[in-house]
């Protein structure tokens, strides 16, 4: 685990308010490596969903330089990050996303008819074990259930890095558990470089390294010698 | 088909009501610009290929009696293409079967057999040989008013001698597409008709051997009319020559000149209004949906949707809802045109279908409706197109109520917490409340533009037959004849009062300016035919001068107590300097008045008479019009009575289609405003809504603080639609008025009230079937969702 995926170099990102300027993130220096599962962990306003958008490329940094292996992402206009978006990286919000009028199919299709080289959207419901329930609509399944499908959708285009914040945040601990291990299923199985941004401290056992942000900074750096599976992580 | 694509036509399913609100209103546009941009083009085409083909002149005269060697100096005039002399005479029918006596023009046909120019189309029949004394041609639309074949005959007074004609053959001309006899307001083919007769015959009855009383040219291309008009003048001043005119001031062509018109007004002034209240509607729910779905822009984005892709899918959206509007108006203005195309074949006598509207109309409606839509759509799309997908991905922030003045007033009348949040939500959304308003005003005004027609018609009316216009019977004398005749015509069966009336064919000249018209003269005091102004007011004869129209007067820029020169041209020619004694706003024609006895001793002669008009005890007309076929002076009939019914038949069958037909628009205005500006409002406010029920509100409280917002801005929008529709009304009567006739502008309080009612209670109605919405509300579901 040695090839980097980001890196990113005094990243810092002020929101101004006129009045007063917030400094959401104040100088992250932060490397994260190929087919690693890392956590952010740090309570609300630490800046960790701010670093995630970053290097996702929803948002812009106010200063500093972030790289997506070679590719500079602080050096992108818009068009740039939409591409990079496109092609790399996969999203899973807290609060799924999905499109209501859009079947759990079609929401991932959504995805793979603008990704270069996706799977098909059944494979990918497969995946996280709702091959059953393709032409289920969003209302008609359960919050686990729309979890996953927003976890098929960001991985059914292969994508290098995926992005998650707070995917367990509206879910009880049975549904965020099953969540979880589709998460960890798709990062031993592909590689994929995993970002997890959670504030229960319960799910660090699962990383290979814990990140945690205080302040817009990061506070502590701790890798895990020996990682639990996510069902025997205590909520 | 893409994922994208299918959430597209899954959220247009889900809008449909919305969507069809605004889609009949864009509908409602399209339709109305198909049908009068596309018939006004396809009377115009229609009208010009007849024209073409069938050599309609472009000059017309008519002058006592000329000889025909003057033909060849006419065809000399430069820019003359070709001339036809011709003997032209209004003729009194007896008609078989029928008490009334009817009337016609007598047209004759040279002697080559078939006329150069105005080429008559024979329809059925045969033209007639020119040494045939007794047959004819009628014009069409005659023959099938009075059911009559070939070979049937009536008769006719030419010149005092009782003739029996008969019919060769059925035709249609290019001059006679409106035809309108003298006195009629409107084409009645019962009770008159065209009737070509061969030269030699006519020429004959009417000691007319060499000579022509009238005389069309057809001018070559680029050529001045106004110089061959003068040039002909001069030529025939010494005959008689009546002053000639160009195509303008022929009655059929101006007719057709100003149905065209009204129809251009039609498409300029509607369409736009349809439009512009499509592109409001569309912001309005493009702007709330994608409001709704910031966190799916968001999510959009994330996964790798360019800005492009994100607008494109909006502006889809409000172009399948121009798709359904263009497809409801396409439909609705193609049936529209049609009937439009059926109401003409009733009026206008065409040889060939006027309903070919190509798909120039179709495309330009439709690019129009598209651009709406889309234009609503596009401030709402680029701004979706343009969020940061970070910034998409929270919720909004919640709008900034601050306290205002306002608020401590509302505070200080103590209005009820719903009121206050009502009112909040009007000053909060400024621009929305107030394009609301206007959207509903435009609904009044589409109402009460509509509605100032038939108040006017009344006016029309009352003045046209009950003010001005009151005899039973016109008895129109062939030529000038002694006042003798009145005395005469007391004599005939059933007369009560019996007026004698002159009129003189002038140009009146003020500078440069010049106006051909004509002159009534008759004596003061007169009950049956008289000149009203505006106000109701009898203008009486002047002594000394002349009183004339005020619009004609603005034309010549005259003021009374200016003088104007009056050129007569038939019968005792002679100019004067007459002074204008008074101005009279009148809806028909463009007339001047002088008294009878001024006017005889200004050509020092006794007083003659061209019409007479006569008060009828009804049980008599049977027996007048008997005496009438027989009276040899007597060249026409007019009755009134007839006349009179025909019009207000005619007008009140028109207005009730109008007025339905603008009522549905005003409905659909309303609903589309309302409907969709309630459901938005719903939208916003389904959680505060749930929240009051949670917190213990009726069902009728809080549909209350939906209806009273939709209700507020309805009655807001009254006072301005009735200002608004006053001002479109103006619009239209000022694109109306021409030389023939002026709509005034009356708009009595029932128009108004009428107005409001239709748009107030539509808006009601919107607003309840939202309200239904409010009974089942998801009070937990709501609480839950985010944002």
């Amino acid at each position: 685990m040695t090839e980097r995926v980001f890196h990113t170099d005094g990243v810092t990102k002020v929101y101004d308010t006129g009045e007063v300027k917030v400094y959401a993130l104040a100088g992250v220096d932060l490397t994260l490596y190929a087919g690693e599962l890392a956590v952010l962990l740090g309570p609300s306003g630490s800046g960790k969903s701010t670093l995630l958008n970053i290097l996702g490329g929803l948002d812009h940094a106010s200063e500093g330089r972030v790289f997506f292996r070679d590719l500079e992402l602080t050096g992108l206009n818009d068009r740039g990050l939409t591409r990079y978006r496109r092609d790399h990286v996969g999203f899973v919000f807290q609060f799924y996303n999905l499109v209501p009028s859009l079947s759990a199919r079609e929401n991932v299709q959504l995805v793979t008819d603008v990704a270069p080289n996706p799977m098909p959207a059944e494979e990918a419901l497969d995946l996280v074990g709702l091959g059953h329930r393709l032409d289920h609509f969003p209302a008609e399944m359960s919050g686990g259930e729309q979890q996953r499908v927003a976890i098929a959708r960001a991985i059914a285009k292969r994508p290098e890095v995926l992005l998650c914040d707070e995917p367990t945040g509206a879910l009880d601990s049975k549904t965020g558990i099953r969540v979880l291990q589709a998460l960890k299923d798709i990062n031993d199985r592909f590689g994929t470089s995993t970002v997890v941004i959670t504030h229960n401290a319960g799910i660090r056992e699962m990383a290979h390294r814990v990140i945690s942000f205080h302040d817009g900074r990061i506070d502590e750096v701790t890798v895990n010698e020996t990682r639990l599976e996510p069902a025997e992580i205590v909520w | 088909m893409r994922a994208i694509d299918k959430k597209l036509l899954r959220d247009f399913r889900r809008l449909w009501a919305q969507a069809l609100a605004i889609a009949l209103v864009l509908a409602a546009g399209v339709a109305i610009l198909l049908m009068s941009f596309g018939m006004s083009r396809a009377l115009d085409d229609t009208r010009a290929a007849y024209y073409e083909r069938n050599r309609f002149a472009d000059v017309f005269t008519q002058v006592t009696r000329a000889p025909l060697t003057l033909v060849p100096e006419i065809e000399a005039i430069e820019g003359v293409y070709a001339a036809e002399p011709r003997i032209l005479s209004l003729a009194l029918l007896d008609l078989p079967g029928r008490v009334e006596a009817a009337q016609g023009w007598l047209v004759s046909i040279p002697e080559t057999g078939e006329p150069r120019l105005n080429v008559p189309i024979l329809r059925s029949g045969s033209w007639p040989d020119p040494d045939d004394r007794d047959r004819v041609v009628v014009n069409e639309p005659f023959a099938k008013a009075n059911e009559y074949r070939v070979g049937d005959t009536f008769s006719a007074n030419l010149d005092g001698q009782k003739r029996e004609l008969t019919i060769s053959g059925t035709a249609l001309s290019p001059e006679f597409i409106y035809t309108i006899g003298p006195g009629q307001m409107m084409p009645d083919s019962q009770n008159f008709g065209v009737i070509w007769m061969p030269e030699r015959a006519l020429a004959a009855a009417f000691d007319m051997t060499g000579a022509f009383n009238s005389i069309t040219l057809k001018l070559a291309a680029g050529v001045s009319e106004q110089t061959v008009i003068d040039t002909l003048d001069t030529i025939l001043e010494q005959y008689g020559g009546a002053g000639a005119h160009g195509r303008d001031d022929q009655i059929s062509h101006t007719f057709l000149d100003s149905e065209i018109t009204s129809l251009e007004t039609l498409a300029y002034v509607l369409p736009p209004i349809f439009m512009g209240i499509t592109v409001f509607l569309v912001n309005m729910v493009i702007g709330r949906i994608i409001a709704l779905e910031r966190a799916e822009i968001g999510l959009l984005k994330a996964v790798g949707y360019s800005d492009v892709e994100i607008c494109l899918h909006y502006l889809m959206l409000s172009a399948l809802i121009a798709v359904v509007g263009i497809g409801i108006g396409w439909a609705l203005g193609t049936w529209l045109a049609h009937g439009m195309a059926v109401l003409y074949a009733q009026f206008f006598d065409f040889p060939y279908l006027i309903f070919g509207m190509g798909p120039g109309p179709y495309v330009i409606a439709a690019l129009i409706a598209m651009a709406a839509a889309v234009g609503g759509a596009l401030r709402a799309a680029l701004g979706a197109a343009r969020l940061p997908p970070a910034v998409a991905m929270s919720p909004p922030a919640p709008p900034r109520f601050k306290r205002s003045v306002i608020d401590r007033m509302m505070a200080a009348i103590r209005l009820s917490q719903p009121t206050i949040m009502i009112l909040r939500s009007l000053i909060r959304w400024p621009v929305r409340s107030a394009m609301t308003v206007l959207g509903l005003a435009l609904a009044v005004a589409v109402l009460v533009s509509s509605g100032f027609f038939e108040d006017s018609m009344d006016v029309i009316i009352d003045t046209a037959f009950h003010q001005q216009n009151r005899q039973d019977v016109i008895v129109i004398l062939n030529g000038e004849t002694p006042e003798s005749a009145v005395e005469a015509a007391r004599t005939l069966p059933g007369a009560m009062i019996v007026e004698g009336e002159m009129f003189y064919t002038a140009t009146l000249r003020n500078g440069h300016l010049e106006k051909n018209t004509s002159i009534q003269a008759r004596r003061p005091g007169t009950t049956l035919s008289r000149m009203t102004d505006a106000d109701g007011q009898v203008v009486e004869p002047p002594s000394e001068g002349i009183a004339m129209s005020d619009r004609l007067a603005a034309q010549l820029d005259l003021q009374v107590g200016d003088l104007v020169e009056v050129e007569f041209l038939d019968g005792d020619r002679g100019t004067y300097q007459v002074p204008v004694t008074q101005l009279v706003t009148q809806y028909f024609g463009m007339g001047a008045l002088m008294d009878l006895e001024t006017v005889s001793a200004m050509f020092r002669k006794a007083p003659q008479v061209r019409t007479i008009n006569m008060r009828v005890d009804p049980e008599q007309l049977p027996a007048l019009h008997a005496a009438l076929k027989d009276t040899p002076k007597a060249g026409g009939a007019i009755l009134m009575t007839e006349n009179r019914q025909a019009f207000q038949d005619t007008i009140a069958q028109t207005l009730t289609m109008t007025t339905a037909i603008y009522g549905i628009l005003g409905i659909l205005i309303t609903v589309g405003v309302a409907y969709n500006g309630a459901r938005v409002q719903l939208s916003e406010r389904a959680r505060e809504l749930a929240s009051l029920r949670i917190l213990g509100f009726s069902r009728g409280e809080v549909s209350y603080i939906l209806v009273g917002e939709t209700m507020i801005l309805a009655l807001l929008a009254q006072p301005l639609g009735w200002a608004i529709g006053w001002y479109v009304a103006q619009l239209m009567t000022d694109s109306f008025e021409s030389d023939i006739f002026a709509i005034p502008l009356i708009l009595n309080p029932p128009t108004f009230s009428y107005a409001s009612l239709i748009v107030l209670g539509a808006a009601l109605g919107a607003a309840l079937i939202v309200r239904r919405r409010i009974d089942t509300l998801d009070l937990v579901a709501v609480m839950k969702t985010r944002e």
